[in-house]
Parts: structure tokens; C-alpha cells; sequence
């Protein structure tokens, strides 16, 4: 996938901070803390200057009773200090905290929201760095950088203000030093922030690399792979630390020019300092204090500049994580889409034409009446279209032109939900996720028991098997189901499809992996189930399905034949064919 | 975290020049300060320009030298950091790829991922980091401290006084803090978890509209990693504080103390005004310090999670084949008395006990989870049997070289992968064939016709192959596994989204090409296996029926429902399927 335009840093900035403004009263209190605690700090030297005064006049004139009461305003103002950057801390990790949860919420729910298509051409890898590295990377600035940044505009007024006071000509130097030091910074900012998006990008192609290869391995090792995909992986890897290299350098280029200009600015007040003397305009005590309030003012630039470097990661992290925001979601269901609850299950295809990319077209000018309760079989060779029908009825997909109607509904005037909940389906891939047996077959259905559980899993005869797991129904299906076959995953997603009590029911080669025996067991407890029920079924043993009310065979996209069985056994077909040869 | 510093053992000389001009640019710097003070002190009042504008272009000169010093430092560091990274990353994955399966499975697979990504990448974040401020603060830290003992040792001792306590301090808050962040990582994995599992199955979740359930679960594994990482900043978050207060009272006492001494002559004041201010660049040295243990104690739970696979054995590789000759006449596969059982789960399969001759076919049928593919697997040696042996041209596998072993198999297993890549990629999979060889492959796995449709060998792949069909797939996964020419040929369910009649051909293919290869072949249809020498009926981990088909329809009441089943009323039997062929 290409990266589209790069997004502009304002318009980055102005979708952050919503998420910090959203806590508006405890960023307030933030506030005032890290002025209260850079306040106190400030006052603690200045406390103690005024105990040193007191022993001004040397041996044996020490005044003990000032000394003693600074040195306890001192204690009370260090200890204040500290609770307040204590309690800054606190307050900063709780708001950085909710941040951080509520943007993987707003990623995850996207996430939620993406049509299929999303997920079919991103790889998975590349979405997990998204919600993790990505949105801790904004989160460690976010964090830290904010506090920083606020302590040090603090620090820059207060010193600037004082410089002011002491003398405005010299103030004149930071007017050719500042500038300077922020062309210098936007200059090497211009520079990185490519090399800081090209950074994540890489991060993001690793990951997504690693998970293809790990995920694979059983395979790799079949082929004795190792070495090469270490090999394959070595050069990913160079690419990756590379880049990091390459902003991690040239991003720490700031700081150190920032001092330079700095240490510039110093010997520039030095010198024209001395001028100043020398005319007699300025005392050298005030000179002494303009070094070190100008040391004041320019610590805190030097950390501001330290910090854009930290934030140009966090930009370009924010900028991936917005782009997927910004992917747009599944269409909205049309205006006054129809919440169409227990249909009788008549099906209608009239013209539908339709590609994944515009440049190949998969299906061309498909037609077809399927009355309710009708047993539909699809056959055909692999490759002909078959599971592309079944992204068109889900509306996985929506139709390039053609129609699609429900109970004589269009498609696109019912909620996508409503649509959806009227089909039962059980897929080729098997999918359960890490929760409890129960919680996994029960997973369709939010009202359905115990009971009803245990009913649909007897008549998919995976019960027995169920109970000899530790925990029973309880037992927890840990990563990948890894303990747990195939075909016992596949019964079980049948079972949860069986608990559905929909219309419709969607077989894709869903019983190709389960042996004879039991596919039959499941046939005839689904056929007793579905009873006046519309059934599209994919399957590839024709011996199955030679009892469906209407068998089409798809060629290359376009429904060649269609019929009984008997009908189309009856005449030379390529159906025939295909039956006959399924004994070879 | 200590054994991971071997990473860093090469770098060393690298590392220490980075030192030197990182030090030498934090003396320069620090010696601006001088430079300032003597021509304010003593240049200025001597009302002269000329003093003045040597010492100021010195200053300017140390800035450079300060700038040159530091950017030439932070480049060694990120170099550094990226070398080691790398070897890390390498390692990493090499021992990965070498792990048994058991180890594999006890790990998980998503956990592996994420040792892989993840923590490598806070050890790199935290290498260069280190590496930054390694150098500056303890400088800074000692210089402070060295200067204040030359002023007056016993004020020095009285700042220094709280240091253990602040070490002690430090020490203990972050050791718990490793633990936490260790934590914290597990919850991560539990987080990416449920992110991965909605990518994988988001169809049945749009199918169910299970959308709003899994915003749910994702609520709950979110908020769960939102509490643990609070949980460990907050521990981390008192460093800090604590550490400038314990300073501050040190201060207060330096002052008392010091009162005390001025009143008895003992010091003067401008000394304990020198202490105030080399006070604040100590302070500013230990905070810099404890930004260290911080990243350090992220750091450590990850290089423990990276250490913990990098220690794992790599128990099943084997480098030296253990015989010296190869018994004659020995059958080409033997399983003698084979009992197998995983780790996990008290799935068993035992009574594997037969012998196939070169060329023959083995076809391996029964019930999901009956214990199919365990043959295979064990007879890969991704797992060892727990009792028996397996034996290969009569030598027992364990006793190969796993290279060795493997190199004789194309496999396809069950929902085997395809990567993201070329087509050819896909079917050479980085052996040395030349383009006529895999193109052959695919004429006999059917799958050339698509292969030429899609664009040729160099046709891309998509992820997880998702711009090819579930028939595409498999028969181009069958092209690989045919590709090289392998003694032993295992097809594992690679045929069930084949329509019959291109299945059909495949078969035909392999009886005329792999005459010489033996095959073991697990199906659900008895039409992929009926011609097979010997047909192995498992139910429940346990053999139950073996023969041919003829034998089996006879002997097995299992084998002749799925056979009457599949094939219908009359036309059981070879004959009338070898009609078709011939």
C-alpha cells in the first residue's frame, strides 16, 4: 500500500490535543502545580540566600536565630516542592494514562468499524505496532514532554523578565541568538521528519514480516528454511535499525546545536558585557546576575529543542495512527435502513457484477431466484467465484452494479446488522478466540444457556469430546486453540452456528475437514433444524449435496448450469463431468 | 539484563572512543563556565578590550569543540545501538527458528512476536539512550562532588551523607519496579492479544455483529494494561521527588552545619555559596542517573523476556548423523511400536506399528482429531515420540541430522502458509530450483493455469495468500511440496477445497511422476486414498483398522460406512474408479 500525502504537523497537533483537553480540569491543576512547585523551587535558593546573609558577619556573629528560621523555611519549602512534583507525577501519569486507553479504544473500535477489505490487504503485524509501539511512542512524549514544556515556558518568562530589568541592551544578543537557534532546530526538523516516519514505517514492516515468518515456521522448517529466512530476516532487520539509526542521529543533531548557539549567546553577553563596562553602563554584579539568569533562559530553550526531537517520533507515530482513523469504515447503513428481523429467507441476485480490483472482474452478470427453504448448493472448479457469492450476500463486499434482495428487500435498504444476523455461517478458516468453550459457541447468541449450548453440541457430537477437556465447557482455549484439532474447531464453530436460529444458513466448504461420519450426523441434525430455511452450501463432495433443491455450477465467474441433481445428471453436463469424476 | 551486556562486549572500543568525546565535550562545556567567571572577575576590571576578545574567541572555540565533541558522541552511541540491535534481533530470531515445537507451543506464538518486536526495541531505545547519559552524569556527579571536598571535606561529607540513602532508595523502587514492568508486558501481550484475534476472525465478527462484545472484551483487556502500567509508573514516580528532597535536606544541613563552623572560624561563607551551586549540577546529575534506572528497569523485563528464549536448548538439531551406514533392505519407513503424547492435554496416540517399501503409499483416514496429523508430525520430528522409534531407510530419526531428515519430505500440512511474496518464492522457497523445475511442479499440481492467469512465476502472493482462492492456494502449496523432487511425499488434507475432478488429475500426476517417492497421504475422501498399499483407519489416537481397501471394506466396519458413504450403492470397489482413470 502507498502512504498517501503526509500529513501536515498542524493539522497532527490539532487532532492531539483534543485528547489531552478532554481532561481539561486535571491539565488546569497540572498546571498550577508546575507553577506552584517551579515557584517553590525558585524560592528555596533565595531562603537560603537570606540564611547565608545572616552569617554575614563571620566568626563568632553568626546569627543562630535567623540561620535556624531560614533553615526551617527552607525544610518546609523543600518538602512542599517535593509533594508537588510528586503529586504532578501522579496527576500526569493518570491523564497520560486515560490517553493512552481512550486512543487504543478510538484504534480498537476503528478497528471494529473497517470493512473486511481492511483486513484482507493490511497485515496484521503492521495493525498490533499501530496500537502498541505507536501509541506508547506519542504517550512517552505526551507524558513527559508536556510537563517539560510548560515547566520551562515558566522558567523563560520569570528570566526574561528579570534580564529586561537589568539591561534591555543586552538582551539584544538573544534577538541574533534565539533565531538562530530556531532555524537551526527547524532546519534539522525539516531534515528528520521523514526519516522519523520512515522509522515507524519500517517498525511497522518488521513486525508484519515477523509474524508472517513465525506464523509460518512449521512450514519453513519443513523445508529446511531456517537459514534463509534468517537471511531474509537479517535484511529486514538492517533496514529497520537503519532507520532508527538514522533518526535516532540526526534527531540528537539538536540538541548539542542548541548548545552551541547557547554557549554562543554566553560569550556573546560576555563580551559585549565587558563593552558595556567599559562605558560604564553596566556594574559588573549586574552582569554576573544577567550570566545567570541568561543560564535560566537558556536551559529550558536547550530542553524545548531536546524535546521537538522526541516529538517528531510522536508525530510520526500519531500521523500512522491517525491515517487509520482516518480509513473509512464500513459504509453507514442507508437513512431509514430497515431493522429486518425473521425473514422468511427469499433471496433474489438479479445482475450482479463484481471485482476486488476494478481490473478483474470475478463476477459477471449473475442471476438467481432462491425461494425460501430452498437448499442452494454451489459447485465448481476452485477459483470460480464461489466464496465471492458469500462475500456479496454478507455484504462483506458490496456489488460493483446488480441488485441483491432479502424478502424482497434491496440490500443496501437494511441495516448491515439486521442482514447479517439473518444468515447462520460457517466458514472455511475456523475462528475461536481466547475465552471459554462455552463463551466461544455461545458467541452468536447473547440470551443462549447452558443448556442450550450443550443441546447444539450433542447434536454436532463434540459434546462428548468436551466434557474430556479439564474444565469442560469451562475450559479456556488458550493462544491459536493450539490444543485443540481442527475438525473439534471446526464442530464447534458449527455448533455456534447452529445455536444462531437464523433463516439462512452459509456452508462454505465448511465440512470438508471433518470426517464422513460425522459430517453426515451434522447434516441431518442441521437439515432437521433448518427446516423451511434458505442454505447456501460450497461444497466439493457432490455426494452431499445431491439432495439440494437447486445445484448451480459456477465456471469462471458466471453460473453455467443449474438444477437437480437428477435434471442435470440426466443431460451431458459439466456437472456430469465433475460428479464422474469426483470416483477417479 | 547483565547477561544481555555481552551484546555489548564487541562494542566496547567503539563505545569507549564514544566516551572519550562525549567526556571530553562535558569537560569543554564545563570549562565555559570558567572561562566566564575569570573575565567577569578579573578581565573586566582590569578595563582592557584586548584580554577580553582572546578569551572570548576561546569560549567560542570551547562551543565548537563542544558541539563537534557531542554530535560526533551521539553518533557512535545511536551506532552502537543499532549494531547491537541488530545482533540481537538475529539471535533472537535464529533461536526462534530453531526451537522445537513443544518450546514453540509452551511459548505461543504471539508471545514469540512480540519478544521479537517489542522488547528488542525497548533494548534499542534503551542502548542508545544509556550510552547518552552514561557518560554526562556521573561525570557531572564526581566532578560536583570532587570540587566540594576540595572546598571543605566535611561539608562535602554531610551532602554526600544522604547519597546511600537516596542509592538505597533508588535501588529498591526499581527492582520493583521490573517486576511490575514485567507484568505490565504480560497484560500487553493479553491486549494485542484480542487485537490479532479480531484482524484473523473478522468475518464471523461482522457475520454475528459481535462488534459491540469485542469492544467489550477489548474494554476489559485495555483497561486491565492501563492499571498495570499505572501501577508501575507510579512506583517509578517517587523516585524522583524523594531523591531532590533527601538532596534538599542535605542542603539544609550543609547550611546549619555550616553556620556552626563560620561562627568558629572553620570555613567562610563564599565556600558554602560554591557548594549551593555545584549542589544543583550533583542534582541534576542524580536525576539524570535515575532516568537511567527507570529505562533500565523497562529495559530488564524485556531482556529477560529476550533472554528467556535465547536460553531455551534447542533440543530436537541435531549437527552430526549419528550412523555410519545404512542397514541394506531395510524398509523406507518404519514405525515400530510408536507412542505419542503432547505436552499439554492428554491426547495420546499409540499402536503406530508398520513398514512401508520405497514408492509404496500410505493413505492415513479417521475422524477429526483422531490423530492423523501427529503421524506426520512425528515422523518430521517436530515432536519426539514418547516411547518406540521411527525409523527411516532403517536408521531411527533421531539419529539424522534434522536437515538431513527433513530435506527428504514435500509436505503440505493442514492450512499450510503462504507467504508474501512472488509465486516463485512460494513454490521454491529459497531451495536451488531452476525456473523449468518449478514450472513443471505447477503443471503437475494443476496450478499452472492460474499461475499464468495471475501473470507468471513473478506474480505476487499476497498476505496470508488472500488474492488467490482456497483451491488456488492448495494446489499451489502441492507445487512446492512436488517441486523438489522429495523421497517422501506427505500430503496432508491438501486436497479437500480441490473439486474432484482436478483432484483427480493431481492423483494422476503424482502416480506417474513419483513412482519412486513415498507417499503418505491424509484425506477425508476414500476416493484420494483407495489405491494406496495400505490404508491406516485411526479413531481416538488409536489404530483401528490397516489394509488395503478391499481388505478394509471387509475387516473395518468404520472404513466401510465412510467408504459406502462417500461412494454410494454399487460403485465400491478400485474397479470402477480405475474405469474413470484409464
Amino acid at each position: 500500500m502507498k502512504e498517501k500525502v503526509k500529513m501536515k504537523k498542524g493539522a497532527i497537533l490539532s487532532r492531539l490535543l483534543p485528547y489531552l483537553l478532554r481532561y481539561k480540569l486535571l491539565f488546569s491543576i497540572c498546571i498550577l502545580l508546575t507553577v506552584g512547585g517551579n515557584l517553590l523551587a525558585l524560592a528555596g535558593p533565595y531562603a537560603s540566600g537570606l540564611a547565608i546573609d545572616a552569617m554575614e558577619l563571620g566568626t563568632g556573629h553568626v546569627d543562630f536565630s535567623s540561620v535556624g528560621f531560614y533553615a526551617v523555611l527552607m525544610v518546609v519549602l523543600y518538602v512542599a516542592s517535593s509533594i508537588l512534583s510528586y503529586a504532578l507525577a501522579r496527576l500526569m501519569i493518570v491523564i497520560s494514562r486515560r490517553v493512552v486507553n481512550t486512543m487504543r479504544r478510538d484504534v480498537f473500535n476503528k478497528l471494529t468499524e473497517l470493512p473486511v477489505g481492511y483486513f484482507d490487504m493490511n497485515q496484521t503485524g503492521d495493525i498490533l505496532s499501530r496500537i502498541s509501539y505507536d501509541i506508547d511512542t506519542i504517550n512517552t512524549s505526551l507524558s513527559n514532554d508536556v510537563v517539560q514544556v510548560l515547566s520551562s515556558v515558566v522558567t523563560v518568562v520569570g528570566a526574561l523578565a528579570m534580564m529586561l530589568a537589568i539591561s534591555p541592551v543586552l538582551v539584544l544578543v538573544f534577538v541574533v541568538t534565539v533565531p538562530l537557534s530556531f532555524v537551526l532546530t527547524k532546519k534539522i526538523t525539516g531534515f528528520t521528519r521523514p526519516l522519523f516516519r520512515k522509522r515507524s514505517a519500517k517498525l511497522g514492516e518488521l513486525n508484519g514480516f515477523v509474524e508472517e515468518m513465525i506464523s509460518g515456521q512449521k512450514t519453513l522448517r519443513a523445508y529446511s528454511q531456517e537459514e534463509n529466512t534468517i537471511k531474509k530476516l537479517d535484511r529486514q532487520n538492517d533496514e529497520t535499525v537503519d532507520a532508527y539509526y538514522k533518526a535516532d542521529y540526526y534527531g540528537s543533531l539538536v540538541g548539542p546545536s542548541v548548545n552551541f548557539v547557547n554557549n554562543l549567546s554566553l560569550s556573546l553577553v560576555s563580551f559585549f558585557g565587558a563593552i558595556l563596562f567599559l562605558n560604564n553602563a553596566i556594574s559588573i554584579g549586574n552582569i554576573s546576575s544577567f550570566v545567570l539568569y541568561s543560564r535560566k533562559f537558556s536551559g529550558p530553550i536547550n530542553e524545548i529543542a531536546n524535546i521537538v526531537g522526541e516529538l517528531q517520533s510522536a508525530f510520526s507515530a500519531a500521523e500512522r495512527v491517525f491515517r487509520l482513523l482516518d480509513e473509512a469504515p464500513e459504509p453507514a447503513d442507508a437513512a431509514g435502513a430497515i431493522d429486518l428481523k425473521a425473514v422468511d429467507g427469499e433471496v433474489e441476485l438479479s445482475h450482479i457484477n463484481f471485482g476486488y480490483t476494478p481490473d478483474r472482474q470475478i463476477i459477471k452478470d449473475l442471476s438467481l431466484h432462491v425461494p425460501k427453504g430452498a437448499l442452494i448448493a454451489i459447485v465448481g472448479p476452485t477459483g470460480a467465484g464461489k466464496t465471492t457469492i458469500i462475500n456479496l450476500l454478507m455484504r462483506f463486499y458490496d456489488v460493483d452494479s446488480g441488485e441483491i434482495r432479502l424478502d424482497g428487500h434491496p440490500v443496501q435498504t437494511l441495516t448491515r446488522k439486521s442482514l447479517r444476523l439473518n444468515y447462520s455461517m460457517v466458514l472455511q478458516d475456523t475462528w475461536l478466540f481466547s475465552g471459554t468453550v462455552f463463551e466461544n459457541i455461545a458467541y452468536g447468541s447473547e440470551t443462549a444457556t447452558r443448556a442450550d449450548v450443550e443441546r447444539v453440541c450433542k447434536a454436532c457430537g463434540i459434546h462428548e469430546y468436551i466434557m474430556t477437556l479439564p474444565e469442560g465447557y469451562d475450559t479456556v482455549l488458550d493462544d491459536d486453540g493450539a490444543n485443540i484439532s481442527k475438525g473439534q474447531k471446526q464442530l464447534m464453530t458449527i455448533a455456534r452456528a447452529m445455536l444462531l436460529d437464523a433463516s439462512l444458513l452459509i456452508l462454505d466448504e465448511a465440512t470438508s475437514n471433518v470426517d464422513t461420519r460425522t459430517e453426515q450426523r451434522i447434516q441431518r441434525a442441521m437439515r432437521a433444524l433448518m427446516a423451511d430455511k434458505t442454505c447456501f452450501v460450497i461444497a466439493h463432495r457432490l455426494s452431499t449435496i445431491r439432495n439440494a433443491d437447486m445445484i448451480l455450477v459456477v465456471r469462471d465467474g458466471e453460473i453455467v448450469e443449474r438444477g437437480t441433481h437428477e435434471t442435470l445428471m440426466a443431460q451431458d453436463t459439466f456437472y456430469k463431468q465433475l460428479y464422474n469424476a469426483q470416483f477417479a | 539484563m547483565k547477561r544481555l551486556a555481552v551484546y555489548l562486549k564487541p562494542f566496547i572500543p567503539r563505545m569507549s572512543v564514544g566516551f572519550c568525546i562525549k567526556a571530553g565535550g562535558t569537560l569543554v562545556e564545563l570549562v565555559i563556565p570558567w572561562i566566564l567567571s575569570y573575565i567577569i572577575d578579573d578581565l573586566i576590571p582590569l578595563g582592557e578590550i584586548g584580554p577580553v576578545c582572546v578569551w572570548g574567541v576561546l569560549m567560542i572555540v570551547c562551543s565548537l569543540l563542544a558541539w563537534i565533541g557531542n554530535i560526533a558522541a551521539n553518533r557512535m552511541a545511536s551506532a552502537v545501538a543499532r549494531d547491537c540491535t541488530r545482533q540481537i534481533r538475529h539471535d533472537l530470531f535464529r533461536r526462534i527458528s530453531y526451537l522445537s515445537e513443544r518450546r514453540v507451543d509452551q511459548f505461543s506464538i504471539p508471545s514469540l512476536i512480540s519478544r521479537m518486536t517489542s522488547d528488542t526495541y525497548v533494548l534499542h531505545q534503551t542502548v542508545g539512550m544509556i550510552q547518552r547519559l552514561g557518560v554526562r552524569a556521573p561525570i557531572l556527579l564526581v566532578g560536583g562532588v570532587i570540587v566540594t571536598l576540595t572546598l571543605d571535606p566535611v561539608l562535602t561529607l554531610i551532602m554526600v551523607a544522604t547519597l546511600p540513602i537516596v542509592g538505597a532508595i533508588t535501588f529498591y523502587v526499581s527492582r520493583k519496579g521490573v517486576r511490575l514492568f514485567r507484568i505490565v508486558q504480560k497484560a500487553s501481550d493479553g491486549m494485542l492479544r484480542v487485537v490479532r484475534e479480531n484482524a484473523v476472525g473478522i468475518r464471523v465478527i461482522k457475520a454475528l455483529s459481535k462488534s459491540a462484545y469485542e469492544r467489550e472484551r477489548f474494554k476489559r483487556v485495555n483497561d486491565d494494561l492501563t492499571e498495570k502500567e499505572r501501577t508501575a509508573e507510579k512506583t517509578m514516580a517517587l523516585i524522583n521527588p524523594v531523591m531532590s528532597l533527601l538532596l534538599n535536606l542535605g542542603i539544609v544541613a550543609v547550611i546549619v552545619v555550616g553556620g556552626v563552623r563560620v561562627n568558629n572560624g572553620t570555613t567562610e561563607i563564599g565556600k558554602i555559596i560554591a557548594f549551593m551551586n555545584l549542589f544543583t549540577i550533583v542534582l541534576n546529575a542524580l536525576m539524570a542517573i535515575n532516568r537511567m534506572f527507570t529505562m533500565l528497569s523497562r529495559a530488564a523485563a524485556s531482556s529477560a523476556r529476550v533472554l528467556e528464549v535465547l536460553d531455551t536448548p534447542v533440543e530436537l538439531f541435531e549437527t552430526e548423523p549419528h550412523y555410519s551406514f545404512l542397514p541394506e533392505h531395510a524398509p523406507h519407513i518404519a514405525f515400530r511400536n510408536v507412542v505419542f503424547r503432547y505436552d499439554r492435554g492428554t491426547f495420546t496416540v499409540r499402536g503406530l506399528n508398520f513398514e512401508l517399501q520405497r514408492g509404496e503409499t500410505l493413505g492415513i483416514i479417521g475422524a477429526t482429531g483422531a490423530g492423523k496429523s501427529t503421524v506426520i508430525r512425528a515422523l518430521m520430528r517436530y515432536y519426539d515420540v514418547k516411547e518406540g522409534a521411527i525409523e527411516i531407510d532403517g536408521v531411527d530419526i533421531r539419529h539424522y541430522a534434522t536437515t538431513d531428515l527433513r530435506a527428504k519430505f514435500g509436505v503440505v500440512f493442514q492450512n499450510d502458509t503462504l507467504f508474501k511474496d512472488t509465486i516463485r518464492e512460494n513454490i521454491r522457497l529459497g531451495r536451488n530450483l531452476s525456473d523449468e523445475e518449478l514450472i513443471e511442479a505447477a503443471r503437475r499440481a494443476q496450478a499452472l493455469d492460474f499461475i499464468e492467469e495471475q501473470g507468471g512465476l513473478d506474480a505476487p502472493v499476497a498476505i496470508k495468500g488472500a488474492n488467490l482462492s482456497g483451491g488456488q492456494k492448495q494446489r499451489l502449496l502441492v507445487a512446492r511440496a512436488l517441486a523438489g523432487n522429495p523421497e517422501i511425499l506427505v500430503l496432508d488434507d491438501s486436497s479437500s477445497a480441490l473439486d474432484y475432478k482436478t483432484d483427480a488429475r493431481l492423483r494422476e500426476e503424482i502416480r506417474l511422476h513419483y513412482a519412486q517417492a513415498t507417499k503418505i497421504i491424509v484425506a477425508q475422501r476414500v476416493s484420494s486414498i483407495m489405491h494406496a498399499e495400505k490404508i491406516l483407519v485411526m479413531e481416538n489416537g488409536r489404530v483401528i483398522g490397516m489394509g488395503t481397501h478391499d481388505e478394509l471394506m471387509e475387516t473395518c466396519p468404520l472404513y466401510r460406512e465412510i467408504g459406502e458413504s462417500q461412494i454410494g450403492e454399487g460403485r465400491v470397489g478400485p474397479a470402477a474408479g480405475e474405469g474413470v482413470l484409464a
